[in-house]
């Protein structure tokens, strides 16, 4: 592998695990605030895909999609999580993981009777739509950095909500004690409600983000959930700095697994999750 | 439901599933044995859920290996012989599950699902990838095993009747095992597990141990169902393996209520019929799917056997007041 090669890779690597993490650190904070296993999860990445495919077709430009799609989708998950979610609190995780099997057939056939079962592609804005010279032959397109770009953004401002609001205390606080939490006369269930609508979005973000580089399709729900699940449980449960450290052990494994064990890479970031556990059952950094 | 009534009912049961190929209609036969083997599959991971309180959301794999073990070890164009295939398929599905189970026990409760679902996903993965099995395309068991033992042949797999009592058979035969099972020591302390495993280990069981037991028939006998499914329908996919079958199985533990081996059974029954219902409705058969599951969560917790009781008790207490 020549460093170009390299290079490139290595961006590519980076930008896979930084948008796994926007989906991962909704899961992870669902998981551990609330206790709920989620694995509609994936089907909000996928929904945001739609959006943004939908919504592009409609106004004619990615950025306004995103725009219009990223309150949609915060409403969507106040709605679930009153509708839904709120039931789920007491009841253990094999009701969760049933409740929400059953809502990713249902999100997955609503997306094939309000859209189709076809693959669309959704085109980068045209402003974005160019390439930097790495070498005489080899370049790379600046939509990928930039996608990289927000998502480290987006962590940054998540590490200043969690650490230094108001709010991010009380998500803390929720995270390690909900009878305290509740007996302060701190609203729980409305912490629930937010932390549950910030998850939905960030996963659509991720999902709206993707869409022009791996296109729209069926089933991409399904696909990102079980990778997120892997990066959840490597990181440990409830840990949102777990989450992106996993997240980008898992955009490397995977990124360089295709290159240089082409044969194997689908089971690559398995192994890698199996041996974590073996070496720390609880995931490497277990709440934080 | 006493005892008295739930023998009653099991053999009604079972004997209506007898008729069932008198009715001569070869759709409801092979429909049924689809349930039967789907039965069998619901009984197997009800051990680890519903029993032993384990809950493996990575079983289809087990499923899987003994399906590819069936079409893979069966010679291309001629009849395997039944009596080595079946425990072959079983044995290497009770040896992954062994493999297997001594990693992912070592975690519990939230890690445990995930980490059995990334077994299963690696699983899924060497057959999709790899070209041992076809890849993604699957593989055909060409030839159904035969029976013959020596010159005798005392049924023909080939034949839909002999198939459906084969089946039929096997599934009593795992059900009055299990139950044999839960009632010895060893599935005491399973039980026991179940409701708290600190006691049981301070009450010097090596937990881990009855665990791995557990997890390794488990996989056995869905490596029962796996061959049985395989000879059934011919045609072995890596989608056997997939996350999806592994939702579906438990769904169907779900739904009968767990840690009720015959409520394993009615739930593969009722999700397999539901399923068939649906898809004959629409092409859209999913969502009414999905939408049922997410009703029996909200409404009904403990599945559908706990409906007499539940039925019962709202009777009475319409009669108290």
């Amino acid at each position: 592998m020549d460093f170009a090669t390299f290079l490139i890779q290595t961006l590519n690597a980076l930008q896979y695990g930084l948008l796994l993490f926007l989906v991962a650190s909704g899961l992870t904070l669902v998981f551990g605030i609330m206790g709920i296993i989620n694995l509609a999860h994936g089907s909000f990445y996928m929904i945001g895909a739609y959006l943004a495919f939908v919504l592009t077709s409609a106004t004619g430009s990615l950025v306004l999609a995103i725009v219009l799609g990223i309150p949609l989708a915060l409403l969507f998950g106040a709605f679930l999580e009153w509708l839904l979610f709120s039931h789920l609190y007491k009841r253990d995780h094999l009701e969760q993981v049933l409740l929400t099997y059953g809502l990713i057939l249902v999100f997955e056939e609503l997306r094939s009777l309000l859209v189709d079962n076809d693959v669309h592609g959704v085109s980068i804005p045209a402003f974005l739509d160019a390439s930097i010279r790495l070498t005489e032959v080899m370049t790379y397109p600046v939509y990928r950095v930039v996608v990289s770009v927000v998502c480290i953004v987006l962590a940054v401002a998540l590490y200043f909500v969690i650490q230094r609001t108001r709010l991010g205390m009380m998500i803390r606080a929720g995270n390690d004690d909900r009878t305290m939490v509740e007996a302060l006369g701190i609203n729980i269930n409305m912490i629930y409600r937010v932390v549950f609508a910030l998850g939905v979005a960030l996963a659509a973000l991720a999902g709206m983000l993707a869409a022009p580089m791996s296109s729209v399709f069926p089933n991409m729900g399904s696909q990102v959930l079980i990778i997120s699940f892997v990066i959840v449980v490597i990181g440990g449960i409830g840990s949102v700095w777990g989450a992106l450290v996993a997240a980008l052990i898992v955009g490397f494994a995977d990124t360089f697994g295709k290159v240089l064990l082409p044969e194997i890479s689908g089971m690559i970031v398995y192994l890698v999750m199996a041996v974590v556990l073996l070496w720390r059952p609880e995931g490497i950094l277990k709440k934080g | 439901m006493n005892a008295h009534a739930s023998l009653i009912f099991k053999l009604v049961a079972l004997a209506a599933l007898a008729c069932v190929p008198l009715s001569g209609e070869s759709f409801y036969v092979e429909l049924i044995s689809k349930m039967l083997v789907m039965a069998i599959f619901a009984m197997s991971l009800d051990l680890l859920v519903g029993f032993t309180g384990l809950v493996s959301f990575g079983h289809a794999a087990y499923f899987g290996i003994a399906a590819y073990a069936a079409a893979l070890l069966s010679p291309k164009y001629d009849a395997g012989n039944l009596w080595l295939l079946l425990p072959g398929a079983v044995g290497l599905s009770a040896l992954a599950a062994f493999v297997i189970g001594l990693f992912v026990l070592r975690t519990k409760g939230i890690y445990f699902i995930m980490v059995t679902l990334a077994f299963a996903q690696m699983a899924y993965f060497v057959f999709h990838d790899t070209p041992v099995g076809g890849g993604s395309d699957g593989i055909y068991l060409n030839v159904k095993p035969s029976a013959a033992i020596g010159g005798w042949e005392p049924f023909d797999l080939g034949n839909g009747t002999h198939q459906y009592y084969f089946i039929l058979a096997l599934m009593v035969l795992v059900y009055l095992f299990l139950a044999r099972v839960l009632q010895s020591p060893f599935g005491r302390v399973l039980v026991g597990i179940k409701s708290n495993e600190h006691r049981m280990q301070s009450m010097g069981y090596l937990t881990y141990r009855y665990k791995l037991g557990a997890f390794t028939l488990a996989g056995a006998l869905g490596g029962v169902a796996g061959f049985l499914y395989a000879v059934l329908f011919g045609f072995v996919t890596p989608e056997l393996l997939s996350w999806h079958e592994s939702g579906n199985v438990l769904l169907m533990v779900i739904l009968g209520g767990m840690g009720n081996l015959v409520g394993a059974v009615v739930g593969a029954f009722a999700f397999e019929g539901m399923r068939g219902v649906f898809e004959s409705w629409t092409e859209h058969w999913q969502l009414l799917m999905g939408g049922v599951i997410v009703a029996l969560v909200l409404f009904l917790p403990g599945g559908l056997s706990s409906l007499p009781a539940r039925i019962r008790r709202a009777l009475q207490g319409g009669e108290a007041k």
